[in-house]
């Protein structure tokens, strides 16, 4: 069986093409119905080509991974995908501030993140304008209320209302896609941990895939398996912490105080693997943490304790009329909006989008042990929050089957792993998809004709989502905002890298 | 009414009596190294290092650089490096952070009778991430959870700077988050301390050598208290902060 969720394409037949006839193959695919699964490009130094390469990955109505690949000449415009392909807008700003090509047409072309000659610019971001005479803008950030991580936040509103809000982020950006280019590729698991810490083993998974695919390295089904072992449990614990932050926003005390709780038997359950709450070294090149059988009943009781509890405050949550009458109807995103802008992972389903990497693009362990995505009608903050329960109730049904009938276990012994000068197919482009707990986690890695990686490009499942809460803002009041943000609980520096 | 009593019922008790002595199983905290010596030339660990923690001849690690990733404990051909659960790894100096085989521990926090008489009772903190992967971010927060419950020793987080008796900063402090950070510092009344938490606010942590870091604030405002970790883990700040102001279990 072969993963689906990690593909290599050799590069050198696909070098220089026209940047017009790119994007007319692109919007071919997309008006297809094909979904852009991400874009983006990178300047080429060399002196035998200089240009920019820009690459863009589509998911096909068959499921398959395709790319269109294309090396141009710098500065150039072409004419924007977003005006008809809303979903590609993020995609084309990043685009333009990484690599200079402008998308002309583009609605809303500024700064992603304020990287490169932008850094420490961020006071003049240049928001759009709300004119009337009763309107009035609400700026708020980067610093918030609360331990969160930083980010600009304007309302613009009437009255009360809401007509819309702007999130400026950037605040976070500490070079990582280049930082990933300057080290042994084969030492990176650690760095990449700390791309989006909360989601370190969707990310640390990604990374080997990739890296392992480029080696031509199989790593075992029980190995593969314990990483998805590691994944879920990394799910449920996201989604309990923001389900407690969710109660806590509407000053539900029990459900805040009760969820916390639970995530901490998770985590300290990851840790008692890994050596680290949040899965840090649970996943290494060509390895993953082995685990005992003490282990392996461990797991599973933890995860039958939890499942008890966690039903126990889900009732109590879903019965409350103050949680009703706070989040029913609160911060809504329609399916049409979310489809419009590609919205993918937990906010995507919650709006009825059916997109989820683990059934879509499966890798071996989701063949082998097939997982069940639901999804919700009301793409509200009600929406938002029962998708969570029902992943977390699907996620911990999964390890109990898989931990009672496939027993991934293995000796403490030390796994070799793959090897530190393994060399890595030349001209070639990777690409791994791993479903983490906001949605998939995307890394494309392209190596030159030494084979030595020449772009490595990061994409957090937060790029493509956080316009999706600007429009559950809209004809929402500010003080919705911190429910609304809560019920997506994007990431930051996942965003800035 | 009935309910919520019934779930709070079966929930249980859950939070840890004496922090000091708790011992998180499995944790990979404080790195402990063999006496015997290195073979000649050899620098296996020192390769494998993501964040340029350890020296050689002696072998030493430096926590205020290191993630704890454990990477070098299978690349050492002698096996000279374990970790222990330890999560006592806060220190008033930044030198104090670096363990080897003739220095096992990490220097004790000193206990200020100045910090004590003013905060040993009550303390504000106002955390802001500068660069954080929201490791150390979700960690602070876990302090004030029903396992943690830091309250009960005094220490809280504040939404106002205005409030806060001190900066709580995690992650390498990005260029663009310079200015933010130093308006936040400066609506903080004096007198006020900064506490690093995480190896990114104590050194940069694996991002030290990007360029989109500016450190100069740390310059400019000693850290009264380093908590090494990535990300620290809640008992290691909570029993720092403790034992920075001097308050019993």
């Amino acid at each position: 069986m072969n993963s689906r969720a990690t593909k290599v394409w050799p590069l050198e037949q696909s070098r220089r093409k026209d940047l017009d006839q790119f994007v007319q193959a692109c919007r071919q695919r997309l008006g297809a119905g094909d979904r852009l699964v991400t874009l983006f490009g990178r300047q080429e130094e060399s002196n035998r080509m200089p240009g920019v390469v820009v690459t863009a990955i589509f998911q096909d109505e068959s499921g398959e991974l395709q790319a269109l690949h294309c090396l141009t000449d710098r500065d150039k415009q072409y004419s924007a995908l977003t005006p008809d392909f809303p979903a590609a807008h993020i995609f084309e700003r990043e685009l333009w501030e990484q690599t200079g090509l402008t998308p002309e047409g583009h609605p809303w072309l500024k700064p992603v993140r304020f990287e490169g000659k932008r850094q420490g610019q961020m006071a003049e971001y240049p928001f759009f304008s709300v004119r009337g005479q009763e309107i009035h803008e609400v700026g708020v950030g980067p610093i918030h209320a609360g331990v969160i991580e930083p980010g600009h936040f304007r309302f613009m509103c009437l009255g009360e209302q809401v007509h819309h809000l702007e999130i400026q982020l950037g605040y976070q950006h500490r070079g990582v896609e280049q930082l990933l280019l300057r080290r042994n590729p084969m030492l990176l698991a650690p760095v990449i941990e700390s791309i989006c810490g909360d989601s370190a083993v969707a990310y640390s998974w990604g990374f080997c895939a990739a890296i392992e695919a480029l080696a031509g390295y199989e790593v075992t089904p029980e190995c593969d398996m314990r990483r998805a072992i590691g994944l879920e449990l990394e799910r449920i614990a996201i989604h309990a912490a923001t389900l407690s932050g969710m109660a806590t926003d509407i000053a539900f005390l029990q459900g805040g105080g009760t969820y916390g709780r639970l995530r901490t038997a998770i985590i300290n359950a990851v840790q008692r693997v890994s050596g680290n709450r949040f899965g840090r070294g649970w996943i290494r090149l060509g390895k993953s943490k082995p685990f005992t059988d003490t282990l392996r009943v461990d797991l599973i009781q933890t995860l039958a304790a939890f499942l008890r509890d966690f039903d126990e405050i889900n009732q109590l949550m879903l019965s409350s009329q103050s949680v009703k009458a706070r989040l029913k109807g609160t911060g809504v995103v329609t399916r049409q909006a979310a489809d419009e802008l590609g919205l993918i992972g937990v906010a995507a389903r919650a709006s009825g989008r059916a997109v989820d990497a683990r059934v879509d693009l499966p890798n071996q362990p989701y063949q082998r042990f097939p997982i069940a995505s639901t999804v919700q009608e009301t793409g509200d903050c009600w929406g938002r929050m029962k998708q969570r329960m029902e992943e977390v109730d699907t996620s911990v049904a999964w390890l109990l089957k898989v931990l009672q009938e496939e027993k991934p276990t293995a000796a403490p012994t030390k796994e070799i792993g793959l090897a530190a000068n393994s060399p890595l197919k030349p001209d070639a482009l990777a690409i791994s998809v791993v479903e983490g707990p906001r949605g998939a986690v995307v890394q494309a890695i392209e190596t030159s004709q030494a084979g030595r990686i020449v772009h490595y490009k990061v994409q957090d499942p937060s790029l493509s989502n956080w316009f999706g809460v600007a429009m559950a803002l809209r004809d929402n009041e500010i003080s919705d905002f911190p429910i609304c943000n809560k019920s997506f609980d994007l990431s930051y520096c996942g965003n800035d890298l | 009414m009935m309910k919520s009593l019934y779930v709070r019922k079966s929930q249980g008790t859950q939070y840890i009596p004496v922090l000091r002595e708790a011992t998180p199983a499995g944790f990979r905290a404080k790195p402990v190294i063999d006496a015997q010596a290195c073979a000649l030339d050899c620098s296996a660990c020192q390769a494998v290092c993501p964040s340029a923690a350890i020296a050689l001849a002696p072998m030493r690690i430096d926590l205020g650089r290191c993630v704890l990733c454990g990477d070098c404990e299978p690349a050492c051909p002698a096996g000279k490096i374990s970790f222990s659960n330890d999560f006592r790894l806060a220190s008033t100096e930044r030198d104090g952070l670096t363990v080897s085989a003739e220095h096992p521990n990490i220097d004790p926090i000193q206990v200020s009778g100045a910090l004590h008489r003013r905060y040993g009772r009550s303390m504000k903190l106002r955390s802001v991430s500068a660069g954080g992967c929201n490791g150390c971010e979700m960690e602070i927060n876990a302090m004030s959870n029903v396992n943690f419950d830091f309250g009960r020793y005094g220490i809280d987080m504040v939404a106002s700077p205005r409030h806060a008796d001190g900066l709580l900063l995690s992650g390498p402090i990005t260029r663009n988050m310079v200015m933010a950070l130093q308006r936040c510092w400066e609506a903080i009344p004096d007198p006020k301390i900064v506490i690093a938490v995480g190896a990114c606010a104590i050194s940069g942590g694996v991002f030290a050598e990007c360029n989109e870091i500016e450190r100069r604030f740390l310059d400019n405002f000693k850290p009264s208290l380093y908590v090494p970790g990535c990300p620290a883990h809640p008992l290691s700040i909570i029993v720092g902060i403790m034992d920075l102001l001097g308050i019993a279990d």
